[in-house]
């Protein structure tokens, strides 16, 4: 305690090494770390930071690096410029694809999903009775792992038994939810929205409960209407949740990957950047250098939003 | 409308404006019509979870023959037996707790160090080593898929520790690490901000009275983060548990693999039959459902806990 600013310089009496000191000398001494200190620290902030450096920041320099290159992953690393991204973006058929279904996961999640989970929320967030049933019922989906929603999907979405057709009565002239390829992404968006819905609900309703409720009382003896009151005095005070669920919104749609390599790989009509990235390394042509340049990719534009985010979050920290 | 004394009370704290509303509200036709609406909206959620429980419990040909939404003539648990032993399922569930705990644990105890160092020492450049786990957390696996393949397959581990490959890559300790590289970030985030609220003199008063750098944290900010280390626990494992990518990529033994990847196998063997893949399913989504229900307020603490801060 003796430390704090607002205590006086009391600590100078105490038993230590030289008495007498000036009490400001002495306050930077107890910050100091001993030589236990500093083994105790390098071991247990070494190792992680070392995970950390090791596993995530130099694989994603090294895939910057490898995305110039031309390698097969056994013979000479050769550098080739840009000739990967050039190609791909002119003749690799399923690239544009995925950046379009991509786009879509992006914008499906952010214009329909995240919205609708807000407005759960705010539902909830007023409902008292059976509060605990909808909650449960909604953010159940978020438990389960995306692998196994798409294998469950495939039991819905079959062509030939699934649930699907038989409730909407088309079991004669089935629809092929999971294989027409101008239907599939629909049948998955449908399904990865399920979840995420229950996930937005569930940050935005622990975002309304710590709205202070004198704002509202207040908006509404000056007269303002529900919709008025939500969106001029309860939104902008949710600002903090809006950017966490943007990032998880934007993270989800470049991240996806599980469902539809659970149901198909990835193919014929389910491309996503990320299956292309694990098509050319894993598969039986191993491309690495083409497979970094499409992760390259796919960092540039998640870097931009997590940049975004960590912008947000420290002058949140700084204001406080 | 019967709302219970402590509900009531609870309404009147925080719902909108105090008298008028409660007097408004059980006639309100706008609140029966958001009763309805939440209901049907909540059954329709539960659909899909519902339907293959159903259709788990009764023979293909009776659902192939009857469809999905008929009554059934045939419950029993066959498909679950079928399952468990011919998907080898006891197995991968042993591969998921080999990957998941030591995974989960090693992470807690990285990250809640970490977190004190930067959020109560003061350490030199915490801010930095704050954004270097937070933005590498928040990174698509994909990008670093390449590379981290590369390395594990070249690296070499002693055969005690991975058999048969006796690389990083196809074992245990692999999973591990890179689990524990990615969590780590996550938590060190929420830790950092949740420590934020533990008053500094208390730490302060420790160091006067001669605890080092190890006491401080073992016994000082640990046991007060307990809370917070229970809700990412629960939240990690699930998390841990549900990975699909790493294990797929990382490992090529079928029989090391996860629990969770190793659906995909249950696939391959028997294509046709739905209901057995989800009596699969079913299992493999068990464990989670399981800690869902019997931490609910942990897991839903944990998810909302890097959320509602500030």
């Amino acid at each position: 305690m003796t430390s704090t600013p607002t205590a006086p310089p009391v600590e100078a009496g105490r038993a230590a090494d030289v008495p007498g000191r000036p009490a400001r000398r002495r306050r930077r001494r107890i910050g100091r770390f001993s030589p236990r200190d500093i083994a105790v620290i390098g071991l247990l902030l070494g190792l992680p930071l070392l995970l950390d450096l090791a596993l995530i920041w130099g694989p994603a320099l090294a895939s910057i690096g490898l995305s110039f290159t031309s390698w097969d992953g056994l013979g000479e690393i050769r550098p080739v410029g840009l000739d990967n991204y050039v190609n791909i973006v002119s003749n690799y058929p399923p690239f544009w694809p995925a950046v379009w279904h991509n786009l879509l996961w992006l914008a499906f999640l952010g214009l329909v999903a995240t919205p609708f989970g807000l407005f759960l929320a705010v539902l909830l967030d007023r409902e008292m009775r059976f509060t605990r049933f909808y909650q449960t019922a909604f953010y159940l989906p978020v438990v389960l792992s995306l692998a196994v929603v798409g294998f469950l999907a495939q039991l819905i979405f079959s062509r030939d038994y699934g649930a699907a057709n038989a409730l909407l009565g088309r079991a004669d002239n089935p629809v092929d939810w999971l294989g027409d390829p101008s239907i599939n992404l629909w049948s998955v968006l449908l399904l990865v929205g399920w979840r995420h819905v229950g996930y937005v609900m569930l940050l935005y309703l622990a975002g309304l409960k710590a709205v202070d409720p004198a704002l509202k009382e207040a908006a509404a003896i000056d007269g303002a209407n529900e919709p008025q009151t939500f969106f001029r005095v309860v939104f902008p005070t949710l600002r903090p949740v809006n950017v966490i669920v943007l990032v998880i919104t934007v993270i989800e749609a470049l991240r996806a990957f599980d469902i539809v390599y659970a149901i198909n790989r990835g193919r014929n009509g389910l491309e996503l950047l990320s299956v292309l990235v694990t098509d050319n390394i894993v598969g039986e042509a191993s491309r690495i250098g083409y497979g970094s340049a499409i992760a390259v990719i796919l960092l540039l534009i998640s870097t931009g939003f997590i940049a975004v985010y960590l912008v947000q979050v420290f002058r949140r920290e700084d204001e406080a | 409308m019967s709302v219970g004394v402590g509900e009531r009370v609870a309404a009147g704290g925080r719902s909108t404006v105090g008298g008028s509303s409660r007097r408004k509200r059980p006639a309100s036709p706008w609140r029966v019509v958001i009763r309805v609406f939440l209901w049907a909206m909540a059954l329709g959620w539960l659909v899909p979870l519902l339907l293959p429980l159903y259709a788990s419990l009764r023979p293909y040909a009776e659902t192939a023959a009857e469809g999905y939404f008929s009554l059934p003539k045939t419950l029993n648990f066959d498909y679950y037996v079928q399952a468990w032993q011919g998907g080898n399922l006891p197995r991968h569930f042993l591969n998921t707790l080999l990957v998941a705990v030591p995974a989960v644990v090693l992470t807690l105890f990285f990250a809640s160090f970490v977190a004190f160092l930067i959020s109560r020492r003061r350490l030199p450049g915490g801010r930095l080593l704050l954004i270097l786990f937070t933005a590498g957390n928040l990174l698509p696996q994909q990008v670093v898929l390449t590379p981290l393949y590369l390395m594990y397959t070249k690296l070499p581990l002693p055969w005690w520790m991975s058999w048969p490959s006796e690389l990083v890559y196809d074992s245990y300790w692999g999973i591990i690490a890179i689990h524990v590289a990615f969590q780590t970030g996550f938590c060190v985030f929420v830790l950092s901000n949740y420590m934020d609220t533990i008053p500094r003199e208390l730490i302060e008063a420790a160091t006067v009275d001669g605890a080092g750098v190890w006491r401080q944290y073992w016994r000082v900010v640990l046991p007060l983060v307990r809370p917070a280390l229970g809700a990412l626990g629960t939240l990690e494992f699930a998390w841990i548990y549900n990975d699909f990518l790493w294990a797929v990529v990382l490992m090529s033994t079928g029989d090391k693999l996860p629990v969770t990847s190793a659906l995909n196998n249950l696939r391959s063997v028997y294509f046709t039959d739905y209901n057995l893949l989800a009596a699969g399913s079913i299992l493999v989504a068990l464990p989670t459902l399981i800690v869902f229900f019997v931490l609910q307020r942990q897991f839903v603490a944990g998810l909302t806990l890097g959320a509602n801060k500030g």
